[in-house]
């Protein structure tokens, strides 16, 4: 017993102190100067617009990388083609790679004088320091999310309803909507759900790329940064306040759809 | 079709990249990447993830232990916890880690601009991937097997090290390089965290810092080497992953 | 064909979302303010102030605030700019290099400077390790936070002005690099921002921060806790304020309103310097007067400087400035 114990006062600890002590600061620090700071941050309207363009992006980029992660764990688990581990690897590498470098690279494709830059100046199209280069870095960094939920379910359920239901009349779309997708939802709702959480977290690329421009291409993590460098401690924590808080109950929704994904 | 979308979101940058590193040609590459700051700034990072990883594999596999045979009350709450490192934006995560073990730390802690502090900013964004990774793998575990060697009069260091251990060995692994693949490239935390001088700069800050002086060959050349070392990181997840469902076969 | 569909909507949604942006900003004049990383407070009242004018009526701006250098590049790599407002002259020619500011930049009435800072100190309060000269830097046991020199503008003027200060002291060039090398010795943290460097010291990290007078200004009034150590002698910051070749004429109709009398008024009484030196006259800024002698300061256009093109070959080249060479010797960033 007493084994058990110090087992679970270590994993106890270490959990305090790298998770759970830094949430409690955030909300501590929010409130240490009283309300009307948070408040006052939160109610500029540039905040407010940051806020605004951290949801367009993910708004962009949930849906298509949904998409394409339904798509691609279909394409994965019941098709056969050569080079199958590298586009794993591609999907997967999002994750892995390191958001200044993912920064860099849009940097390199759209600036003025990259690979696309002339093409775009000349037509009048702004990619770089404006919304579309922020969403186009929020869709790199959140592509695998969907996929690798997807694809271990697809691969545990097999596709024998599919292929009875294929026996009995139906066609793809009939397969794909009434048999397929309602077998993976929860697995698609849990990608989705840590999708968001991604979207709504990215710092680094979106540093790089989006110019900073308050009231305009500002992010919400861009926007603690922000209040950071001009020594508004109060503004940053609000900011981050309502980033922890959405990470709360991203962890909940994550809790309440577990179970009914197959997981613990 | 998918092909087509990861070719423009993801493989395209990429190439730009790769590109652009080449492009004072492959002399230039290697100074960049050999040179004392870039060297010293690669020692650190993978010095700092490695050691993340092993404290990872280490304390995930007990926190999954916990998890999985233990009950207290609070026990899905902190179940939930776990996942806070995917859910945090990682700049909310640097400052508080800032606020508590920083300078003027409540607790008396003074870790920031340190290599310490780096290696507690980076448990933070890894730790649910080991515990994660198995989780699952200890719940499938027969525990009739461990109480049949137990009744056999194995110890229980023995029972651990003989039966769970193996089964287990691999979802530690596939977790920890994982973890060390996103340990490689963490910027986030550690912007507010590190302080530019020799001995805490990782290779993220050094890129960012590159990129801030318009020197993006050197910039992109170290991003290489990030990307190659995390692309050879996925690969072996997949090889784990693909031995252990052959032997899973067998 | 569904699948062409699909994918048919990503490209309009990206692009329909670049025009949509691009649009916002042309109905009624946008001026496309690019700052540096901590002037955001004196900008946002000399803005609104300039809106009540008749110039500005109906004058929008869209204001961004990051490291010198970085922004610099930014502009160069498309940022929308009509006014940049640098740390650095160095970095203003980053961008007339590019074509976008003309390369006379300087002939601009007060040389395109708005407002004039100096190099100085920010310590604890109560000053608990005596620091009060350049020299002090030096002691054993001080910690000092300065940016790094490569990315940030500010620390460039960090560094010049800690070696502009040993050659005025009857130093050699050679006595005075390795002044500046000791002092480095004891930084602690170089972080690639100006403001980042303030925030590590606010936060509690070092002894000494070197900064701009006007950045330690700006942090009292927001509450922040240190004593302001102005050195003898000094270098003064000059920050230029510069319009683009293409920008509108309400940009450079609040640039020259940035210049007159009653603004430069509201630089001085926010922590700034004023260019035009007359006005430190007027009686109700008799306090900052006094706050602002502080005795003798050099500057960067002074033989031993050269000029911010000769300094930055000899001081800031990459590969074996001068600047390399220390940072190499203590162990700091080349970058």
């Amino acid at each position: 017993m007493p084994r058990r114990l110090a087992l679970r006062a270590t994993a106890l600890l270490y959990l305090t102190v790298i998770l759970l002590a830094p949430l409690a600061m955030v909300f501590y620090r929010a409130f240490q100067s009283g309300l009307e700071p948070v408040w006052q941050a939160l109610s500029d309207p540039n905040t407010v617009h940051a806020f605004k363009i951290t949801l367009i992006a993910a708004a962009i980029a949930v849906p298509l990388n949904t998409v394409f992660g339904v798509l691609c764990g279909l394409a994965i688990v019941r098709r056969r083609f050569r080079g199958k581990g590298l586009l794993n690897a591609f999907i997967d590498l999002p994750l892995a790679v390191s958001p200044v470098v993912i920064g860099l690279s849009l940097y390199l494709l759209y600036g003025r004088s990259g690979w696309f830059g002339p093409w775009l100046t000349a037509h009048g199209f702004q990619v770089l320091f404006a919304l579309p280069a922020i969403v186009l870095a929020t869709i790199f960094v959140s592509v695998p999310f969907v996929a690798r939920e997807v694809i271990p379910t697809l691969r545990e359920l097999g596709n024998e309803q599919e292929q009875a239901a294929a026996t009995l009349g139906a066609n793809r779309w009939q397969r794909f909507w009434r048999i397929t997708l309602p077998s993976i939802r929860w697995a698609v709702i849990y990608g989705v759900v840590l999708t968001t959480a991604r979207c709504l977290g990215e710092y680094g690329a979106v540093a790089i790329v989006s110019g900073r421009i308050e009231g305009s291409t500002e992010t919400a993590t861009l926007r603690v940064d922000g209040y950071l460098n001009n020594f508004n401690d109060a503004g940053a924590y609000a900011v981050s306040l309502v980033l922890a808080t959405t990470a709360v109950l991203v962890l909940v929704a994550m809790t309440t759809i577990r179970p009914r994904e197959g997981r613990l | 079709m998918i092909s087509t979308y990861l070719l423009v979101i993801v493989v395209l940058p990429l190439a730009a990249l790769l590109w652009e590193s080449k492009k004072n040609g492959g002399h230039a590459f290697w100074q960049v990447v050999t040179s004392p700051e870039a060297l010293s700034a690669l020692k650190l990072t993978f010095g700092a993830s490695f050691i993340v990883v092993l404290i990872n594999a280490v304390l995930g596999t007990v926190t999954a232990w916990v998890l999985v045979r233990d009950d207290f009350r609070g026990k899905s709450v902190v179940n939930a916890v776990i996942d806070l490192p995917f859910a945090l934006p990682t700049i909310v995560a640097g400052l508080t880690l800032l606020a508590l073990y920083g300078p003027n730390s409540p607790v008396g802690v003074h870790l920031a601009f340190t290599r310490a502090g780096i290696v507690v900013a980076l448990c933070f964004v890894t730790l649910p991937f080991v515990v994660r990774t198995v989780q699952p793998v200890l719940l499938e575990l027969d525990v009739e097997m461990e109480e049949a060697a137990r009744s056999l009069g194995a110890g229980r260091i023995t029972v651990f090290r003989r039966i769970v251990l193996p089964n287990i060995l691999p979802g530690i692994l596939s977790g920890s390089v994982l973890a060390l693949a996103r340990a490689l490239g963490e910027i986030g935390s550690l912007v507010v965290l590190t302080t530019g001088l020799l001995n805490t700069q990782v290779v993220s800050v050094f890129i960012y810092n590159k990129v801030q002086d318009g020197e993006t060959p050197a910039a992109a050349a170290l991003a290489m080497v990030l990307l190659g070392a995390a692309f050879i990181l996925l690969l072996a997840v997949g090889a784990l992953r693909f031995f252990v469902t052959r032997y899973e076969r067998a | 064909m569904r699948r062409l569909l699909l994918f048919a909507l990503i490209l309009p949604v990206v692009f329909g979302s670049a025009s949509g942006a691009a649009e916002a900003r042309q109905s009624g004049t946008t001026v496309h303010l690019v700052a540096y990383s901590t002037p955001q407070p004196i900008m946002a009242k000399l803005i609104t102030r300039f809106q009540h004018q008749p110039a500005g009526q109906g004058v929008s701006f869209s204001q961004s605030y990051g490291s010198s250098g970085s922004q610099a590049r930014a502009i160069v790599a498309g940022q929308p700019a009509d006014i940049a407002f640098l740390s650095t002259g160095l970095d203003i020619d980053t961008v007339a290099d590019a074509g976008i500011i003309s390369k006379t930049w300087t002939h601009a009435p007060q040389g395109g400077i708005a407002a004039d800072s100096v190099v100085a100190f920010v310590v604890r309060p109560g000053n608990p390790k005596h620091i009060h000269t350049w020299k002090d830097l030096t002691k054993s046991g001080v910690k000092v936070v300065t940016p790094d020199p490569f990315p940030s503008g500010s620390a460039k003027w960090n560094v010049l002005a800690a070696y502009g200060q040993a050659r005025k002291s009857g130093l050699s060039d050679k006595q005075a690099v390795q002044f500046v090398t000791k002092l480095f010795k004891n930084v602690v943290a170089q972080p690639s921002s100006g403001s980042s460097a303030a925030s590590a010291f606010f936060s509690g990290e070092g002894d000494v921060l070197i900064t701009y007078e006007s950045e330690a200004y700006s942090a009292f009034a927001a509450g922040k806790q240190g004593k302001l150590v102005v050195p003898k002698p000094t270098m003064l910051i000059q920050l230029p304020m510069v319009a683009t070749k293409s920008a509108p004429a309400a940009a450079k109709a609040f640039i020259k309103y940035v210049h007159s009398p009653k603004q430069q008024k509201i630089f001085a009484a926010n922590g700034y310097r004023p260019v035009i030196k007359s006005v430190l006259k007027s009686p109700d800024l008799a306090g900052w007067k006094k706050k602002y002698d502080t005795g003798p300061t050099f500057r960067i256009q002074d033989k031993i400087f050269g000029g911010w093109l000769k300094v930055n070959r000899v001081w800031f080249n990459p590969d074996n400035g001068k600047m390399v060479k220390i940072e190499r010797a203590v162990g700091g960033p080349t970058s």
